[in-house]
């Protein structure tokens, strides 16, 4: 039997093999603020569940490295995902002294690129898989349970992230909310502003180039000068316009993190809106003239379904940009994951930048591959609907 | 008479920006109104133009690296010898372009501290993404009829990259490139929350100390780069598709 060799396989077993031998598998430290110690994987786990991982970790690398079957492959990287994923949070708790609550235990360079390279072994599965949209969003919530299980659980609780997170669970909660307000409020105002923009930009061919030049100007200007540009302006209107500081207008704070996103997602929304309705075949518009339907009936039951899709994928494009758009607005003082990333940043404690940066890329990452399958799903409705 | 009105008044652009930023100066009675208690109009703690000199130096290294790896990247998975890595590359590509730019500055600050280092890491990444992304699109679609001819003219897998399938590409590599440099250009300023040399450091002065004449002029020197870099680059592509034959559009 000759043994064949997989191409990523190799990849992946060479960065396993750095992980596991070189880089460390956890850092301990005194307090939160001073470097750390490095761990190794047999150094920062009891003796014998060291010795499984380790066990674990080789078996799911040879077999990233052989050609092996699709099924087995899933299996093993679901299997070292998991066991890295429970097995952290006990080195947490096996290298904590008892009863101290300074020191902290953090996942170190070695534990994040064997994920890394687990994730990689997964993902191409997934995509050799060839995964229906359904399946796909299957499989994210698989994750994401599994994920919810071991933070319910208390698995996590010894790591360093998870004590940032104890001491100020309240202001946690309290700036995902705006933070998820922010980016789906000002997705919601572009969507409701921009279709009907994009209709008249559509049927009104001298206003295409002026509306698309001057949205293309505004995403040029870089974000945090564009958050403090509309501090002075809304500033005024607050305390000019009766009311307006009754409904929360005020010059810093979340008013012109808001304005400044919905601009920023004006451009996708209306671009889309155009190219969607551009590419509408003139056979249908010519069919539906045809049969006596009035410019707006052709607009609702002809032109939007055909054009959804595209017009979707901007709102995927401004949903994923708006969610790492709403972390700078914590630099004016509007709130959002933003806050932790900052102070983290400010106060050199990793920890905290984690505790804001790892909670966004998962909501951009969540929002991205569940409208992405929401398109495919619009899209495939639609070749059939076409071939039928 | 309308051609060259945009042409003048890119060239406008051009001559503002540059007597801006070697003597801001003259400009201070401009900026004076939106300034409170006295508080100096133009930015005093560092001079506009090595600023906006080391913005563009950041960005032009950080796009040259991502240049030279993401197009090494595209041609390694459209060879026979890579293909296993295409689909996969795909995913990566998507899965990417999802990091938030600040998320990855600040996760880059403990690998390598703070100043200039992060601020290139995060910039190559996301540059990276634009530029992959349409050197693989540009490379997989080449028309079947030139391959096949260049394959019957007896060129080796070498001489065609080079003669046929780069040249063929260039206008929608530098398609990515022209995106990548403007979304490098308004992030390079993110770059100043850790310690970056960047015109992002006029504009944090100014949300620092609530001086809207600084966070104006420094919002206005990077939008001002970006649309003329971006109407320079879409002027080379457009020669780069006249020269391949792709027609005027």
């Amino acid at each position: 039997m000759t043994l064949r060799f997989d191409k990523l396989g190799v990849v992946i077993a060479a960065i396993v093999a750095y992980a596991a031998l070189f880089a460390p598998f956890a850092t301990f430290r005194a307090n939160r603020i001073v470097p750390g110690q490095a761990r190794s994987i047999l150094e920062a786990l009891p003796p014998a569940l060291g010795m499984v991982l380790v066990a674990v970790v080789i078996v799911a690398a040879i077999v990233a490295l052989l050609k092996t079957p699709l099924i087995l492959r899933l299996a093993v990287s679901v299997v070292a995902l998991v066991a890295l994923s429970v097995l952290i949070g006990t080195a947490g708790g096996f290298l904590t002294p008892a009863g101290n609550t300074f020191a902290r235990v953090a996942p170190a360079s070695g534990f994040w690129l064997l994920i890394f390279a687990f994730t990689l072994l997964l993902a191409d599965v997934l995509t050799r898989l060839n995964l229906s949209p359904w399946a796909r969003v299957g499989v994210l919530v698989l994750a994401a349970v599994a994920i919810a299980v071991l933070l319910v659980s208390g698995s996590w609780d010894s790591l360093s992230i998870l004590k940032e997170y104890a001491s100020r669970a309240d202001s946690f909660w309290a700036e995902a909310s705006k933070h998820v307000s922010l980016a789906l409020g000002s997705l919601a105002g572009a969507v409701i502003v921009g279709i009907p923009l994009g209709v008249l930009c559509h049927r009104v061919e001298k206003l295409r180039a002026g509306v698309l030049n001057v949205l293309n100007i505004i995403q040029t200007i870089p974000s945090i000068a564009l958050f403090g540009l509309l501090i002075a302006p809304l500033g005024w209107v607050a305390v000019h316009v009766p009311g307006a500081a009754a409904i929360g207008i005020r010059g810093i704070g979340t008013a012109p993190a808001f304005v400044a996103l919905f601009l920023y997602s004006l451009l996708p929304v209306v671009a889309n809106t155009v190219v969607g309705l551009a590419g509408v075949p003139r056979a249908a518009n010519d069919a539906a003239r045809g049969m006596g339907m009035t410019d707006r009936q052709r607009l609702f039951d002809v032109e939007f379904p055909l054009a959804f899709p595209v017009i979707l994928t901007g709102i995927r494009i401004v949903l994923v940009q708006n969610i790492g758009l709403a972390t700078i607005a914590a630099l004016i003082g509007g709130g959002g994951f933003g806050v932790f990333v900052f102070q983290g940043v400010g106060q050199t404690a990793m920890d905290l930048v984690l505790l804001g940066a790892l909670p966004t890329v998962a909501l951009a990452f969540v929002a991205a591959i569940i409208l992405d399958a929401v398109i495919e799903m619009t899209a495939t409705k639609r070749r059939i609907v076409e071939t039928a | 008479m309308k051609a060259w009105l945009p042409a003048l008044l890119r060239l406008a652009v051009l001559a503002l920006l540059v007597v801006f930023i070697t003597s801001p100066g003259w400009f201070e009675p401009l900026l004076k109104p939106l300034t409170e208690n006295g508080a100096p109009a133009i930015y005093n703690q560092g001079s506009l133009l090595t600023l906006t000199l080391q913005h563009l130096r950041i960005v032009l290294v950080a796009t040259v690296a991502a240049t030279i790896v993401a197009v090494a990247l595209a041609i390694l998975v459209t060879r026979p010898a890579g293909a296993e890595f295409l689909p996969l590359s795909r995913s990566l590509v998507n899965i990417g372009q999802t990091f938030p730019p600040v998320a990855v500055l600040a996760l880059a600050v403990p690998a390598v501290g703070f100043g200039e280092k992060p601020t290139l890491i995060a910039l190559f990444l996301y540059g990276l993404l634009p530029i992959f992304e349409n050197a693989l699109t540009a490379l997989t679609t080449l028309p079947g009829n030139v391959m096949e001819a260049a394959r019957g003219a007896g060129m080796t897998g070498w001489q065609r990259l080079m003669k046929v399938e780069l040249p063929l590409s260039a206008p929608v590599i530098l398609g990515g490139i022209r995106l990548s440099v403007v979304i490098s250009l308004a992030t390079a300023t993110i770059g100043s929350t850790v310690a970056a040399k960047t015109l992002g450091e006029v504009i944090i002065a100014g949300l620092i100390s609530n001086n809207l004449a600084f966070v104006l002029q420094g919002g206005l020197i990077v939008a001002a780069l970006a649309v003329l870099i971006y109407d320079g680059l879409s002027a080379i592509e457009r020669f780069a598709a006249r020269r391949m034959g792709q027609g005027v559009e």
